[in-house]
């Protein structure tokens, strides 16, 4: 966890009262609907269908329990009693008043969070692996270089009106659990023979209308240079990007018009400038920011537990738990447990202010009252004693946060669609439910394996459908709800994009579309073949065969 | 009218007596560009502003004036006098480009003012071209926003170079002084303040 010194809070301060004033203004009619617009959007407060959407940061995913806590007490004063877990780490309250949001942000200040830069064409929130620092496959803790960036990155005067977002993404392990490839800017840390640290740059992909990876612009980038070798990639973006058409306004779209070898040209070019100028980071701060980070004060313990191998055979249900929820940790005697958000009925993501404070209440006792939120939309202990996983098995299941899902296709990542988000082209939460209701035996899901299952409402592909090993995105036929299936998609070092696998299907088909496809898996596999590898050997024709069999005249009567 | 808000040494106040005289160009028979049925005013950057018919047509008054770069770049023989008497300055379009300037210009110093026009208050644009024009050419003179000049973007072009803001018409810029002061030590370096947060402070 990143501790705020004097400066940090103070900027977080100065920010609350900022934004009281603008919202004053902007009542009192001072400021028009359009120039309120980026003000609130880089507070991350949108306009929504049915009340304003407040996005509060959780940087690289930390969350301490007292942050915890108020993310709670706000839900319980100002929402309706509860927060959504986004696909970007971050909380999000679909209930708050505007004019209550100032009174929000100052009660987030208390606790060193704020929702500075959540939206807007500004950098983002950086993202990262939700077991950095703990993975047993880490090269690089990639926290301290990614707070670093945040510093720079927040409120940044050159570069706060882009032409439309801009997302990072920091990884450090030698497996993508960050989705490099799928940001404006991806960060890959990794050390030489020699031990140096470097970085692989990754630019231009990203999800939306035009889902595209991302291309190598440096392949070692020493790590001090991260910060002048994005400003240089920032401003050939913010001068050469296309501000007349909001989608063709991604950075990607820029890289692809110039191609990566003229783009690098630019970038280089203007680098030479900025380079080993005073943002060039030293060893001397690295060190300093490390050192604002929490360090867990893990004690010796043997690397295994007596009384967790007796609970592990007499019990199947704690069993499955660890199976799925449970991760390896780099510490003897320690592992990273999920808390699984996924539970069939509840909105993916959700979670109530009760639960939080149970979360709050186990982090305190389990896990050094520090937890993670992970792209997939759960939470995550990081720091657990073997010994004590049973116990905390016990109390998160009589919360409702021990769904043994983790991976499986209940687990699935999901946007708020049509229930909550203006743009949605149809709702997604309900399609989420429709899933789960399918597969909700246990032991068929087990069976079935891993698999992940994307849902967005729209293009905007907040629920990332195009890396879904099964994407599902909401369309708009004629004013009604479509679904349309992608397979094939993949997150990780090996990231690919889903193909969508023909016409689209009406909302109460697609859970049996998901069924057919699972089918076709079943028949297919080899022994512990998972279901993207049976994909990708096997290719997308059978699938698509089965789902389409007897669509022809279905369709036909649907059209007439 | 507009009012115009200076940093004199530092310190933002309004300024009554303002000499220069801004030169638009005159309307030209500019291509319509439609999207999605909306016309669009929007230009790329580096795109062509003005027709020879509209430089030629643009008066230029006797006095300090602040010029259009395409207006300078066609008449810079005729004003060479003017420009050694410190009465001619150039704003640039949010498209256009600094370097089209400092080529047919190497030496800045000899304007007292470069503007930037500010077209839409959420075009980043301006905000590079400032930082270039500070540190990349060496700048030093005034360099003023004029256009969609709002108080809310005061802070960030103060600190990328601005330091002249001639706000919007319809707004009060007294009211908006108050804005300089939104943040007091910002993390990172940018124009006016090089050094980031860490180099500046022992943390
Ligand atoms: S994908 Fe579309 S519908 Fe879903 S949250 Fe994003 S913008 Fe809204």
């Amino acid at each position: 966890m990143y501790t705020y010194d004097e400066y940090d809070q103070r900027l977080v301060d100065e920010r609350v009262a900022q934004f009281r004033d603008q919202t004053r203004r902007y009542l009192a009619g001072e400021l028009s609907e359009d120039e309120f617009k980026p003000l609130r959007l880089q507070n991350g407060l949108y306009i929504q269908r049915y009340a304003p959407m407040l996005r509060v940061a959780v940087p690289y995913g930390l969350l301490n329990s007292r942050q915890v806590r108020k993310i709670a007490h706000v839900a319980r004063t100002w929402d309706k009693g509860y927060a959504h877990v986004s696909t970007r780490q971050n909380f999000q309250y679909n209930w708050p008043e505007l004019k209550n949001v100032p009174d929000i942000l100052a009660e987030l200040a208390g606790v060193q969070m704020h929702a500075i830069q959540t939206s807007g064409n500004c950098i983002r929130n950086i993202t990262t692996d939700a077991f950095a620092g703990i993975a047993p496959d880490e090269v690089v803790d990639p926290r301290p270089l990614a707070e670093i960036l945040r510093q720079w990155s927040t409120f940044h005067p050159e570069f706060a009106l882009l032409p439309r977002k801009f997302k990072f993404a920091v990884n450090g392990c030698r497996s993508d659990r960050a989705v490099v490839q799928l940001h404006d800017i991806g960060l890959e840390f990794y050390r030489d023979a020699a031990g140096a640290l470097l970085i692989k740059v990754w630019v231009g992909g990203g999800m939306g209308r035009t889902p595209i990876l991302g291309e190598v612009i440096e392949e070692a980038l020493p790590w001090q240079h991260v910060i002048t070798y994005c400003s240089a990639i920032l401003r050939v973006y913010n001068r050469w990007g296309r501000r007349d058409n909001l989608f063709k306004a991604r950075i990607k779209i820029l890289v692809k018009a110039l191609g990566i070898e003229e783009f690098r040209r630019q970038v280089e070019a203007e680098w030479a400038h900025l380079k080993d100028g005073p943002h060039t980071v030293t060893q001397a701060e690295f060190d300093r920011v490390s050192g604002h980070f929490t360090k867990p004060a893990y004690e010796d313990l043997p690397a295994a537990d007596a009384a967790f191998e007796a609970h592990l055979a007499a019990d199947r249900g704690f069993a499955n738990w660890v199976r799925r929820n449970v991760h390896a940790h780099r510490q003897p005697g320690y592992r990273a447990v999920t808390l699984s958000l996924k539970v069939t009925g509840v909105a993916p993501g959700d979670i109530t202010d009760a639960q939080l404070d149970t979360v709050a209440d186990l982090a305190d006792r389990y896990s050094f009252g520090e937890l993670r939120t992970t792209h997939e939309q759960n939470l995550v202990l990081s720091d657990v004693k073997l010994g004590e996983l049973f116990a905390l098995w016990q109390e998160a299941r009589a919360a409702g946060l021990a769904t043994p899902n983790i991976g499986l296709i209940t687990d699935i990542i999901c946007c708020p669609g049509g229930s909550f988000c203006d743009l949605a082209n149809a709702k997604s939460i309900p399609i989420a439910e429709s899933i789960q209701r399918q597969f909700d035996d246990l032991d068929y899901q087990h069976d079935i394996g891993e698999i992940e299952i994307n849902i967005s409402g729209c293009m905007n592909s907040c629920g990332h459908h195009h890396v879904g090993h099964i994407g599902i995105l909401g369309v708009d036929k004629n004013d009604s709800e479509w679904y349309q299936v992608s397979l094939g998609g993949k997150q990780g070092n090996d990231a690919s994009l889903g193909e969508v696998i023909g016409p689209s299907f009406a909302a109460d088909e697609v859970a049996g579309v998901i069924q057919r496809l699972i089918d076709v898996y079943l028949d297919h596999r080899e022994p512990e073949e998972p279901f993207i590898d049976t994909v990708r050997r096997i290719g997308a024709a059978p699938f698509k065969e089965r789902v389409y069999a007897d669509r022809q005249p279905l369709r036909k009567k649907v059209e007439a | 009218m507009s009012q115009l808000i200076k940093l004199q040494a530092g310190v933002p106040g309004l300024v009554e007596a303002d000499a220069w005289q801004l030169v638009r160009l005159p309307a030209g028979e500019a291509e319509v560009k439609k999207q999605a049925g909306k016309v669009v005013q929007f230009r790329l950057t580096g795109a062509e502003t003005a027709s020879a018919g509209q430089i030629d047509a643009t008066e230029v008054p006797a006095g300090p004036v602040l010029l259009p770069l395409s207006v300078f770049l066609a008449r810079r023989d005729a004003l060479a006098d003017r420009l050694a008497a410190r009465e001619i300055g150039v704003w640039l379009e949010t498209h256009e480009l600094v370097e089209t300037l400092a080529e047919a210009q190497p030496d800045l110093s000899v304007f007292p003012v470069i503007g930037v026009h500010i077209e839409r208050f959420a075009d980043g644009r301006a905000y590079s071209a400032a930082a270039l024009l500070r540190t990349r050419f060496g700048f030093t003179g005034e360099l003023r926003a004029f256009g969609d000049v709002l108080r809310d973007q005061l802070f960030f072009l103060r600190r990328v170079g601005f330091d002249a803001f001639l706000v919007r018409a319809d707004r009060n810029a007294a009211e908006a002084i108050a804005s300089f002061n939104d943040f007091s030590e910002p993390y990172q370096g940018s124009t006016v303040i090089e050094a980031p947060l860490w180099r500046r402070h022992a943390r």
